[in-house]
């Protein structure tokens, strides 16, 4: 039996009378990759910001680690292990690239106001590590040299890797990644799945949402396939890719009389 | 502290400290005082807007929150002055919670209405409550601030008083900004959502941050009050807190400099434009929106920006060589 | 006086005011329904409107009907200026900063308004006879229905105007979706620059009808402004029922606390009423619950 690192059970999420997520369970395999398809509008950046504490889940249950956080705040859930990344790429584009990763350190190190307003010598001596575990960071997605350019001048696919870095920076056990390749070339596309590989080689459960099915079909170890917030398949790529229900959910109704 | 900053701060503080021996001039030094006592009150605000990216409206209020318990407190109740300081500050922490539990919660207008809503009430307040405040004839019979048997009745006194607080305030939030808060603080700024994604406690912070502006406004406040010894409500009204703000934004909102580079600025402006008083406000409108337009960073940003061009072109001719 | 008399005249009194907070209520709504800026500067317009036509109208002489014309043009001119100088050369400025600058031209603006016309307040007179009118047992100052019938006739202008032109519907679109609004082909900027100067043009026209009852000095802008804001929250900001609804609700309010009971904390109360819809219900009691 292998261990499950997220239990997603009845999830659901209703705004304004539309149905975003509709009773949506599913489990994650600690250190596999899992992909979430579905066509545009089917729920998965909302399952996404019910998983990380953005939205609250009107039912259902969300267990990690064999223990449920429902009512966890972002910030805590950050602190359980559990890092994300935005689709609308989020990065502080006023800090430097190395510093928006040193802020990824913000669970990994200790201080609060009082300790920090009087400057002891731990807080200072932490700094430079901080930074330099930052460093290690951005080492791993390739921006070492740029750490110090301010990161609002980076270019579009240099920023995604940046704020993959940062979340990395949280040494999560789950990293939820919020449409990586959106906005790639295929050179980037195919970077960005050579680094979401190594994460898992590094022992990381990796959970994405992703348009791009050559990244899907190629790194994804189960493909979770949402439409209108209802969960309607779940397998490996190959079942996936066989499944009628999926076929008929992104291509629509006429694919029935070509297959029939 | 990092080891850019304590340079420049150890020979700022050998400044201030030299300069009432160096320029023997009573109305210098009291225009000091009043600089040291505006910075306190700025620095509040440059850690709120400039690190945590909160606009509020109503640090006058604060200001005036410190200036009048201590007054009323040591005036009329014959409290110890140092105590009644005390008491105003956590007056101005427990409002600037009551204030900032809902009201950060809101975004960009509508926090700044909030604050601008509550700083006219407590200008109001101020005002009304004339049995308390004296009204709009003001508060007299503020006593001097004492240690012991030492009066600090002389402007010099009071002068080395004041710019030691404010020596230790800076080094204070020089810490406080170049740590993990810092950080924190920074990315509250520029994004709540990647913020609390990174573990950040967005709203505890955001919280605190209010008090900690509060505290220092009130802070400037209650020295303020011992050292005019009479308050009225004109200096603490909605007006005062838009130009605490052109102080801050003319400075340099993201540097800990621009609080008292802004204090230098907004006390000496008024002194020097005494003799055409009529054109300070339309002057005041002028700088806030010449620097908004073309100089954001403001002047601690000028400098920088320049700091670092100079050590670029440095660093060149030394790879050249 | 009567009791129903008396509180017939504070009514009256408080419709008066209040529909001076509704225009300028809706004057920040016009701005904001376009550009998601609260325009702080919002108080001036209604100043300068109000001491322009002072100035047509006896420093220059001019009749009285031209006189209100100009001041409205005039503003208008201010409005177009401010947008054009400052917000139209910003490209994505950041929310503090748009507010910053707002700020700062309403302190231009009065600073202006103090060298140009002094510290003094100065008086208008009443559009008709000075005489007041009995009405119902209470004596109605003449100008009052002015202020009520000119604020309706705006009212109903501006409700034909986004109802049912084709103008009016392209300033909500470019409120509801500027992007998609530029691709259907409506100038967004231009329409941007329109709202600041109709937004200024209802603030004049406030200005100068509430004038003869109340007179101008240079400084009433901020507490004009505020008040305003505050009818436009407790609405819902960019709801322009909403901003009639609750300027003439704040108006009342205040004429009747000043009528009965302390008129030093009036204001108090309505900033208090601001702040707790501001908590409580941002979108306005008129509005959706919640704000982005």
């Amino acid at each position: 039996m292998k261990e499950l690192i997220l239990q997603v059970k009845g999830l659901g999420k209703s705004f304004g009378g539309i149905q975003a997520v509709n009773n949506v369970s599913f489990n994650v395999e600690k250190n596999q990759i899992m992909a979430i398809i579905g066509p545009n509008g089917a729920g998965k950046t909302t399952l996404f910001n019910l998983i990380t504490g953005f939205n609250h889940p009107d039912a259902g249950q969300k267990i990690f680690r064999g223990e449920s956080f429902e009512n966890a705040k972002p910030h805590e859930i950050a602190a359980l292990g559990i890092a994300r990344t935005f689709q609308n790429l989020s990065i502080f584009g006023n800090l430097t690239t190395c510093q928006n990763v040193m802020v990824g350190r913000h669970t990994r190190s200790k201080g609060e106001f009082f300790c920090s307003a009087l400057g002891l010598t731990r807080v200072i001596k932490q700094e430079k590590s901080i930074r330099r575990e930052a460093l290690q960071f951005l080492e791993f997605v390739g921006l070492a040299d740029k750490a110090d350019k301010m990161a609002g001048n980076l270019p579009y696919g240099e920023q995604k890797l940046l704020e993959t870095a940062r979340a990395l920076a949280i040494e999560p056990e789950l990293l939820l990644l919020d449409e990586p390749a959106a906005g790639l070339n295929d050179k980037e596309t195919e970077d960005m799945s050579n680094i979401i590989k190594e994460i898992q080689k590094k022992g990381t459960t990796v959970l994405l949402v992703e348009h791009d099915m050559s990244l899907v079909m190629n790194i994804s170890d189960h493909i979770l396939v949402l439409n209108y917030g209802v969960n309607i398949a779940v397998g490996t790529p190959e079942d996936i890719q066989k499944n009628p229900l999926v076929i008929k959910a992104y291509l629509g109704e006429e694919l029935d009389e070509c297959i029939a | 502290m990092t080891k850019h900053n304590l340079p420049l701060y150890l020979l700022f503080s050998l400044a201030i400290l030299l300069f009432p021996f160096l320029i023997a001039n009573e109305y210098f030094l009291t225009v000091m005082i009043v600089i040291g006592i505006n910075a306190l009150v700025a620095l509040g605000l440059i850690l709120l807007i400039g690190f945590t990216g909160q606009l509020s409206l109503c640090q006058a209020a604060f200001y005036g929150i410190g200036a009048y318990t201590t007054g009323v407190l040591s005036a009329k109740f014959s409290f110890n002055p140092w105590f009644s300081i005390a008491v105003g500050i956590v007056m101005a922490c427990c409002l600037a919670f009551v204030l900032g539990l809902p009201a950060l919660k809101l975004k960009g207008h509508y926090l700044a209405m909030a604050t601008l809503g509550f700083g006219e009430i407590i200008n109001i307040v101020f005002k009304e409550w004339g049995n308390l405040t004296g009204g709009p004839s003001g508060l007299i019979g503020i006593p001097q601030l004492a240690l012991g048997g030492f009066m600090f009745d002389t402007d010099l006194r009071y002068y080395l008083l004041v710019w030691f607080i404010v020596l230790v305030v800076i080094a204070i939030l020089f810490n406080l900004t170049n740590s993990r808060i810092g950080r924190g603080l920074l990315s509250i700024k520029h994004s709540e959502e990647a913020a609390a994604s990174l573990g950040v406690a967005v709203a505890t912070y955001k919280i605190k941050i209010f008090m900690c502006c509060a505290a220092l406004g009130a802070l400037g406040g209650g020295l303020y009050a011992h050292y005019i010894t009479v308050i009225s409500p004109e200096a603490f009204d909605v007006f005062h807190s838009i130009v605490l703000i052109i102080m801050v934004v003319t400075g340099g909102l993201t540097y800990i400099e621009g609080g008292v580079i802004g204090a230098f600025l907004f006390t000496l402006i008024p002194e020097l434009l005494q003799a055409v008083e009529d054109y300070s406000i339309i002057t005041y409108g002028f700088i806030l929106l010449f620097i908004l337009m073309f100089m954001p960073q403001g002047i601690a940003g000028l400098f920088n920006s320049g700091i670092k061009k100079i050590k670029g072109h440095l660093f060149n001719k030394v790879n050249v060589l | 006086m009567a009791l129903s008399a008396q509180i017939f005249q504070l009514l009256l009194t408080g419709i008066t005011i209040g529909g001076i907070y509704s225009m300028v209520a809706i004057g920040f709504n016009i701005i904001y329904n376009s550009t998601d800026i609260l325009n702080f500067a919002q108080g001036e317009f209604v100043v300068i409107g109000g001491l322009s036509a002072i100035m047509f109208h006896h420093a220059l002489g001019l009749n009285f009907v031209l006189s209100f014309f100009l001041a409205v043009a005039s503003v208008s001119f201010i409005g177009i200026l401010f947008e054009r100088s400052t917000i139209h050369f910003l490209k994505k400025p950041a929310l503090v900063t748009l507010i910053l600058i707002t700020i700062a031209v309403s302190i231009i603006l009065r600073g202006s308004a103090m060298l140009v016309w002094g510290k003094d307040s100065l008086v208008l007179e009443p559009f008709s006879s000075s005489e007041p009118l009995l009405i119902l047992g209470a004596a109605i100052h003449s100008q009052m229905l002015w202020v009520i019938g000119i604020m309706v006739v705006v009212v109903l202008f501006l409700t034909y105007l986004f109802g049912f032109t084709l103008f009016g519907k392209a300033l909500r679109a470019c409120a509801i979706n500027r992007d998609a609004a530029k691709l259907m082909g409506i100038n967004t900027k231009a329409m941007v620059t329109l709202s600041f100067a109709m937004s200024a043009a209802i603030g004049a026209i406030a200005g100068i009808i509430i004038t003869p009852i109340t007179l101008m000095e240079y400084d009433r802008g901020a507490v004009l402004g505020i008040k305003g804001f505050s009818a436009a929250i407790v609405g819902g900001v960019g709801n322009s029922t909403g901003a009639l609804v609750a300027g003439l609700m704040f108006g009342i309010i205040e004429s009747f606390c000043a009528g009965f009971i302390s008129s030093g904390y009036k204001d108090a109360f309505a900033f208090a009423l601001m702040l707790l819809v501001l908590f409580v219900r941002p979108g306005g009691l008129l509005g959706k619950y919640e704000v982005e």
